[in-house]
């Protein structure tokens, strides 16, 4: 256990998360395969994946840092830098752009007063381009914490937002 | 007329069928009558018999698939079902799987059997969390059935299976970038040959199927694989097939249909026309790598050798239609960008090429294109096709075909004009 403690200092983990993670990671031959597993389960608790949750990984796995960055940077999914508690992926691919996309995102960003690529002042919500979500019968559609939400109309912008608000707040 | 439902026919709206459900309608029936009565080679044989063509895009033959598999040879062998489904325009397995898990359970282990694999992985994209935890709880209900562990109904096979999750990017729909990910490595596609039924999934021979080719894989044991080909409408084709619509129909949901429908038939009858009383101005007939149809082929039918014959393709028959009013150089542009950004990187053709594509196509749509860019973007469609190391740029190439194909006097129109003509 306190073996445990030390290879996760500040705590990314549920200490029976990462006992269960290594006794994984001895029983697979090819341990490298849960490298997602655990970079989402990190970014589940903290919210993204910070340089010692790289580390982290790292050591459950038995590879270098460098080969789980090289895994972490590659997917759109996976943040390496710090994101809103909400991050709204808006996906803006051809179904989506065909029913109203452009208008949605615009409206995201009006709502919020920011950018793509920003968060708000309040660390709420950072909002994010995203391609095709797989819900294209019922575009345009948006995805917070893999839960996949249309079709949005306009007027559905502020319910949502300030229903995540309460959330929050709660 | 209506069709047989094979893989819809226990879908239900807001409905997830598992075990008890799905036996109920014969589920497990042809796992049970294969481990029981049939080799390997029977099935493998069976299938082949059947004309099923991979669902996810490419449409290669499975039985063909499964015979470069060496299912003899001695050591760990893969069977991976790609859930990926990242292309616009594509959400059928999504559909299939939020309604009735347990036929892809069924499935992967019927094929695990007729290859002799003793491991799967379903491999599923990241934006299909919910239907992941489907999969693992119909995962372990088959397993608690002993359809899934060691002597499988005391066959002596033995299958375990596991739900691999993803973190995002279209490139991992390749299946060789898929290994990649599988593996923990980056996914960059890999070199081919050797192919993966030679050296996949660490270094292990490994066959990728789509999920809604090997969902079928129980109704072929069942129904037979003559049965199976003649629910389709086209001499060649078989099978039917899950067309999810899109885009600017009155109706966008995900039908199970003969292979081989008219196009006509789905913007009419299933699409309910175009909304807003508008009309019907092209389509992608099988997701964002199809090369667009036009109200001029109402008539074709929607199988592989017939969108072929008209420069298109099936694809993952994923029905995007556009209106009148849409501007196909638009159109093109968001999937280029798409495409662009999805790009891993690795060559030069796709990680520069599209990025120029998109480039003249923005200029043009914003009113500043010369015939000078017309002619470049017909260059890079020359240029790229052919020479990308996998096929994301070749796929990238449909659309603009499809657009240099059918709507050239729109791109003209832009450049003459110098602005969007269907921009208010």
């Amino acid at each position: 256990m306190a073996q445990e403690e030390k290879i996760d200092q500040i705590g990314l983990l549920e200490e029976e998360e990462l006992a269960a993670f290594i006794d994984h990671a001895c029983e697979l031959e090819h341990p490298r395969e849960m490298v997602i597993d655990v970079l989402r389960a990190i970014q589940k608790n903290h919210g993204w994946v910070p340089d010692e949750g790289v580390e982290l990984t790292a050591t459950i796995l038995g590879i270098t840092p460098i080969e789980v960055e090289e895994v972490a940077t590659f997917y759109d999914k996976i943040f390496r830098r710090q994101v809103g508690r909400f991050p709204i992926h808006i996906c803006d691919s051809i179904c989506c752009w065909s029913n109203g996309g452009e208008e949605l995102a615009e409206q995201f960003q009006k709502t919020l007063g920011i950018t793509f690529g920003e968060t708000t002042k309040d660390g709420l919500f950072t909002l994010l381009p995203s391609c095709c979500l797989g819900v294209c019968g019922q575009a345009p559609a948006v995805m917070i914490h893999q839960k996949l939400y249309g079709p949005l109309q306009l007027d559905d912008v502020d319910e949502l937002i300030n229903r995540l608000r309460r959330e929050a707040s709660a | 007329m209506s069709t047989p439902q094979l893989l819809f026919k226990n879908r239900r709206p807001g409905e997830t069928v598992f075990i008890d459900g799905y036996k109920a309608t014969g589920g497990y029936q042809g796992l049970e009558m294969a481990l029981k009565d049939s080799s390997p080679e029977e099935i493998r044989e069976q299938v082949k018999e059947s004309g099923l063509r991979g669902r996810g895009g490419a449409g290669f033959p499975t039985g063909f698939k499964w015979n470069f598999f060496p299912s003899g040879a001695p050591g760990p062998k893969y069977l991976v079902c790609n859930c990926d489904e990242m292309e616009p325009g594509t959400y059928k397995d999504g559909v299939l799987l939020a309604a009735d898990p347990h036929q892809l359970v069924e499935g992967m282990i019927l094929s695990a059997f007729a290859l002799q694999t003793d491991v799967g992985y379903i491999f599923i994209r990241y934006a299909y969390e919910q239907q992941a935890d489907y999969l693992r709880k119909a995962i372990a209900e088959a397993k608690a059935a002993g359809y899934i562990g060691k002597n499988i109904l005391g066959s002596g096979f033995d299958f375990e299976l596991h739900v691999h999750g993803s973190a995002g990017r279209y490139i991992l729909g390749e299946e060789t970038a898929l290994l990649n990910g599988l593996e923990g490595i980056r996914p960059n596609p890999r070199l081919k040959p050797p192919f993966p039924a030679t050296r996949g999934l660490f270094g292990r021979p490994t066959t990728v199927n789509n999920v809604e080719t090997i969902a079928n894989i129980p109704h072929i044991i069942t129904g037979g694989a003559l049965w199976f080909r003649d629910l389709a409408l086209t001499p060649g084709s078989s099978g039917t097939k899950l067309y999810g619509l899109s885009g600017h129909f009155n109706v966008t949901e995900c039908f199970e249909l003969p292979v081989g429908i008219p196009l006509r038939e789905i913007v009419e009858n299933y699409g309910g026309g175009i909304r807003g009383g508008r009309k019907f101005k092209a389509c992608l007939p099988g997701g964002a790598s199809t090369p667009y149809l036009t109200a001029e082929h109402m008539d074709v039918a929607l199988d592989f050798d017939s969108l072929e014959k008209v420069d298109s393709r099936y694809g993952t028959a994923g029905v995007t239609a556009f209106d009148d009013q849409t501007c196909m150089v638009a159109a093109t542009f968001n999937l280029i960008n798409f495409f662009a950004r999805e790009s891993c990187g690795w060559c030069s053709p796709c990680r520069d090429g599209l990025v120029m594509v998109r480039w003249l196509l923005e200029t043009i749509d914003n009113g500043q294109g010369t015939p000078e860019h017309l002619e470049m973007l017909k260059d890079q469609l020359k240029n790229i096709a052919g020479n990308s190391f996998c096929a994301l740029a070749e796929g990238a190439m449909g659309p603009l075909a499809g657009l240099l194909n059918h709507f050239e006097q729109e791109i003209v129109d832009h450049i003459e004009t110098g602005k969007c003509p269907f921009r208010k």
